[in-house]
Formats: structure tokens, C-alpha cells, sequence
């Protein structure tokens, strides 16, 4: 298993970028953090459109830059995929010649089967003879997305492709970068500063904050951690990754069972067995340290607190807990915590007043 | 129409010469000047901002000046002339081969310009696309930056071309006014004059104008439907 490995350090106006991660072999790895935190940066250098200083760059087995042993691969013969923020078609070249342009002058083993596999996965089939002036914004990144994987890179990068698009477009498209990462087995470092983007797409998170990263795991790990959490501020919470376990016709609620426990939600139409992630904000859980009953709430968890906080305000107090092997975060004052003695190992009950399916 | 019939032999000598040196010269000229743009248009070189005024230069010169000073560096005496005779080919002053080098400097700045400001629009980008796509930079710039620069291209060489067709002074500077070898249509218009013979500077002057209409008119309409960049 050969993962991608990168080593970087870049001077940049205000701060210094240096980074080091290791990231799996496959799978959305999201690189999050506030515009200007370096994240573009990064993915340039993978790419070698910018040239780090004293870097390593290790993609799949191929190493394309490692400045101790003076080695620089130019960007022309990295087998990769680039998907820049703003619309990047050569208008000068209508769809079906944009699409063969990195095709032609591949060096991995492409083929025109590739590409249509590309084609149809991003649903561009009835656009080839189009030029990109003719297209949407979505349409248009849907046909870059596609160009970049015609080649068959080993590694996709995506540096805001969502970003230029407005909510609408953007809900269209998620849902085709979804089927990329299920369907292929090619890894994706994908750069944004959207939760919902981190939350919907990431199997990897890394989050960096002037030009460091300040932590990075698998996301539902990231997530629940308690620092990134502060820095998500309101959007702070737990992403959890389940099953649904059943349907309740009578009811139009859905059961979603994930590792420790389960919890009901709207029912969605998706049928039992299916993959879903959902989400539970830190704000939309509360903590009681004996069995509520007569409570309106249906989700309760049985949790061990598992550490407390200082949260953004010091009236707040936000509280990890333990659901099984899972993580789930609760945002409560610092007067509750205080009264009801919480304490780390001890046994309580979350109620959740809210769950988001997220896919 | 009838003008352009009963213009003289020398006049239609005259038309050829013209057509043939600023055909000559807008294609020699856009091969180096192509080149020369992108490197203005891509470099922090501190040797920019002195090589930009110096293609700028024949802008802003009188002709005569210009021509003076390449007669002097062409002429038997100087450098460039004593070069031209150590190679066997005589001087250059007073022939078609002259006049074409005089031209195209004399063109630089209508020429680099235009493709400059092409390749400066169209920023850094489409060029790391076509790398991350797998071009080499030869690749990506004729089949990425030259074809989205093709309005700055056309505009350059339709500039380079009137603008040769219309030079007077360094023509007479540089080529004197020899029938068949360097009398172009500007100068054979003088000829006419100062001869007297005005139908046939009219016939020659009215064409001219109808030429640097045509030729403004196709930019304009050049200009009205650019080459799309990125929005």
C-alpha cells in the first residue's frame, strides 16, 4: 500500500508554509482551513506549478520531487489531474477537444475507454459538440472534472472547484463528486473552505491554519476532536457514519444505526441497507446524567463523557462524549457542567434534538 | 476602378514592390516578434523595461532618423556594412534586402505590442492547465497561448502591414528611390509631384486611402468580436 507522502516549506507573505502529511492511498482527502491558511498553496506544489523549497512529493510510488536528492519532475510529465477554482476550459476548443487535449498527450496508460468512462460518470455525453461559452458554471467544472480524469491520473486535484458555483449548482455537482469517490478507485486531494463541502465529501481531513497543519485523520475523528471543533465555532459537531436500519412507514422516520448506537430521522426515501453519513451539531445536543423520561426528544444516547472544554465563549463548555466507538459533541453552559458534576469516565445520556443525513 | 487602369507601368512596378516588401516584412516580423512578446510579456528579467523602450523606440522617432542612422551602420563604413562586405554580399544600403531590415524595425513596436498585450491577458493560467493536461510548454504555447492570442496575432500582422505599405521617410533614406529595386508606392506618389503629373500621383494617393480604410475597418471589426478570455 503506497500512499502519498508530501513534505513542503514555502516562504509566503505573512507566514511561512510547512507542512508535512501523509495521506491515504484512496479517497477524498479534504484540505480545509480559512482562505489564505496555504491550502492552495499545497496543491500547487504537488502539482509542481509552484516549487516548494527542501520538499518531498510522493504520489503513489512516483516520487516527483525530492529537493535531497535533486530530483523535480515538471508538471507536464506528473500523471495528474488539476481542477482549478474558476473555469478553466480552452474556449478556443469545443467540449469533445478540451476532453482529448490531456488524453493525446498522456504518458499512463489511457485510453479512449477511460475517457468515456469519465464522460459518463460526470453525465457530460450530450455536451461534447458544445463550446465551453454555451455551458453553466456546473456544466463547466463537470467537463474539466472530466478532463482532468480522462488521462487516468494517479492523483486527482480539485482546488475549490465549488467555490465559483452558486448553492444550487452547487448541490447539482456534489453528488457526481460523490460517485468519483465511490466509483474510482484514483485518490483526490480536494481543497476547500466549506464545512458542507468537508462534511458531504471527505473521508480525510486535514486542517491547516497559517500555512501549519493543525491536525489531520479520518474525518469523523477530525471532527469530533475538540480543537477543530472550536474553530468551527457554530457549525462545531460530530459526523457520523451509518446504515439505515429501518423505515417506519407510520411515522415517516428512518432509523439510522451507526457503530454505538442509532438514531431516528425524516425519512428520506432511503431504502434499508444504504450508506448515509449524518451529521449532529454540538449546539443540538445536551447532556443529563439520568434517563430523561417524558421528554419529546427521541434520540437518546448512552454516552461516557469522555473530556470537557472551554468552548468560544466562557459561558459555554463543550463536552466530548463516548457513544461506543463512536464520537458525538455537546455544546452546554459552563453552570450546567458545573452542576451536574460532569466528570471524565462518567455515564450520561445525550439527547439529541437534531440530526442532518447528509447524503 | 478607371483610375487603377490607366495608372502607368512604373506605378504597377510600384504596387508590387510595396505589396512584396510589406508582405515580406509582416511575416519575417511576426516570427520574431512573436517570441520577442512572450518573453516581454512573461519575464521579470530587470533587462525588460530597457528592451521594452527599445522596441518602442521607432514608435516615437522620426523616420528620417531612423533611416539616417541605419544608412550610417549599413553604409561601406559601418559595422554592420563592413560585415555584409566581409561576407561577400556588398552593402545593403540602397537594396531590397535593406529596406526589408529597415522595415521591420521600423514595425517593432506595432507589432510586438499588440501580441503582447494578448499574452499578458491571457494571464498565467490556460498554460498551467495544458501542463497539468500534459503538454510540454513548445506544446501549450501553439496549441494553448497562440491560438487564444490569434486576435492580438492578426492585429499585429494588419498593423505591420499598412504600417509598412505607408512608410515614406526611411524608404528614401535607406533605399534612395530606385525604379524596380526600392521605389514603392509612397515614393513613387513623390515622383509623380514633383513631376508635376498629378492625375497619376491622384490614382496612386487614392488608392492608398482606400487601403488604410480597409485596413481600419478590418481591425475595428476585429475588435468587435475579441477572442473570448477567461470571464
Amino acid at each position: 500500500m503506497t500512499g502519498q507522502q508530501i513534505r513542503l516549506r514555502l516562504p509566503r507573505a505573512g507566514f511561512d508554509l510547512d507542512v508535512e502529511l501523509h495521506l491515504p492511498p484512496q479517497g477524498i482527502t479534504v484540505l480545509f482551513g480559512p482562505s489564505g491558511s496555504g491550502k492552495t498553496s499545497v496543491l500547487r506544489c504537488v502539482a509542481g506549478l509552484e516549487r516548494a523549497q527542501n520538499a518531498l512529493v510522493r504520489i503513489d510510488g512516483q516520487t516527483w520531487q525530492d529537493d535531497a536528492a535533486g530530483v523535480f519532475v515538471p508538471t507536464w510529465q506528473r500523471s495528474l489531474g488539476y481542477v482549478f477554482q474558476e473555469s478553466s476550459l480552452f474556449e478556443h476548443m469545443n467540449v469533445q477537444a478540451n476532453l482529448a487535449y490531456g488524453l493525446r498527450r498522456s504518458n499512463g496508460p489511457a485510453s479512449a475507454r477511460a475517457l468515456q468512462e469519465a464522460i459518463d460518470l460526470l453525465g457530460i455525453g450530450n455536451l461534447l459538440d458544445r463550446r465551453p461559452q454555451a455551458l453553466s458554471g456546473g456544466e463547466r467544472q463537470r467537463v474539466a472534472i472530466a478532463r482532468a480524469l480522462a488521462a487516468q491520473p494517479r492523483v486527482l486535484l480539485l482546488d475549490e472547484p465549488l467555490a465559483s458555483l452558486d448553492l444550487a449548482r452547487r448541490l447539482d455537482i456534489m453528488p457526481w463528486i460523490e460517485r468519483l469517490r465511490d466509483e474510482l478507485r484514483t485518490p483526490m486531494i480536494y481543497v476547500t473552505h466549506s464545512t458542507q463541502e468537508v462534511t458531504r465529501l471527505a473521508d480525510h481531513l486535514v486542517v491547516l491554519e497559517r500555512g501549519r497543519v493543525k491536525t489531520a485523520g479520518p474525518v469523523a475523528e477530525v471532527l469530533s476532536a475538540v480543537t477543530p471543533a472550536l474553530s468551527l465555532g457554530d457549525d462545531a459537531g460530530a459526523l457520523l457514519e451509518g446504515h439505515v436500519a429501518e423505515n417506519d412507514a407510520q411515522w415517516h422516520l428512518s432509523r439510522v444505526a451507526f457503530p454505538g448506537g442509532s438514531v431516528w430521522l425524516r425519512d428520506a426515501g432511503l431504502s434499508v441497507g444504504r450508506k448515509v453519513r449524518i451529521r449532529i451539531l454540538a449546539r443540538d445536543v445536551s447532556v443529563a446524567t439520568q434517563e430523561p423520561r417524558h421528554t419529546s426528544i427521541q434520540n437518546l444516547l448512552a454516552c461516557v463523557v469522555d473530556s470537557l472544554s472551554a468552548d468560544t465563549h466562557p459561558s459555554q463548555a463543550l463536552i466530548r462524549l463516548r457513544c461506543g466507538p463512536s464520537l458525538l459533541l455537546a455544546r452546554i453552559t459552563q453552570r450546567a457542567a458545573q452542576a451536574l458534576a460532569l466528570q471524565p469516565g462518567q455515564a450520561v445520556w445525550a439527547q439529541v434534538k437534531s440530526v442532518a443525513l447528509i447524503d | 476602378m478607371l483610375n487603377a487602369v490607366s495608372l502607368s507601368p512604373e506605378a504597377w512596378q510600384a504596387i508590387v514592390l510595396t505589396i512584396e516588401l510589406a508582405g515580406l516584412t509582416t511575416v519575417l516580423l511576426l516570427l520574431l516578434a512573436t517570441p520577442l512578446a512572450w518573453w516581454l510579456a512573461h519575464t521579470a528579467s530587470r533587462w525588460r523595461a530597457p528592451l521594452s523602450a527599445l522596441v518602442t523606440l521607432p514608435l516615437v522617432l522620426p523616420p528620417t532618423v531612423l533611416g539616417f542612422y541605419l544608412l550610417l551602420l549599413m553604409g561601406p563604413q559601418g559595422p554592420i556594412g563592413q560585415i555584409t562586405q566581409a561576407l561577400g554580399w556588398g552593402t545593403l544600403t540602397f537594396t531590397f534586402s535593406g529596406l526589408l531590415i529597415g522595415s521591420m524595425i521600423f514595425s517593432l513596436p506595432f507589432a510586438v505590442q499588440p501580441l503582447q498585450h494578448s499574452f499578458e491577458a491571457i494571464g498565467p493560467r490556460p498554460m498551467e492547465v495544458a501542463a497539468t493536461l500534459g503538454a510540454r510548454p513548445v506544446d501549450a504555447f501553439f496549441t494553448v497561448a497562440l491560438p487564444m492570442a490569434s486576435g492580438g496575432l492578426a492585429t499585429a500582422g494588419i498593423l505591420t502591414f499598412a504600417h509598412t505599405v505607408g512608410e515614406f521617410g526611411l524608404v528614401l533614406m535607406l533605399g534612395g528611390n530606385i525604379e524596380g529595386k526600392t521605389r514603392v508606392v509612397s515614393t513613387q506618389i513623390y515622383g509623380h509631384v514633383e513631376a508635376m503629373e498629378y492625375a497619376q500621383a491622384h490614382g496612386l494617393a487614392a488608392l492608398m486611402v482606400v487601403f488604410s480604410f480597409v485596413v481600419l475597418l478590418s481591425l475595428a471589426l476585429l475588435k468587435r468580436r475579441p477572442v473570448r478570455l477567461l470571464p
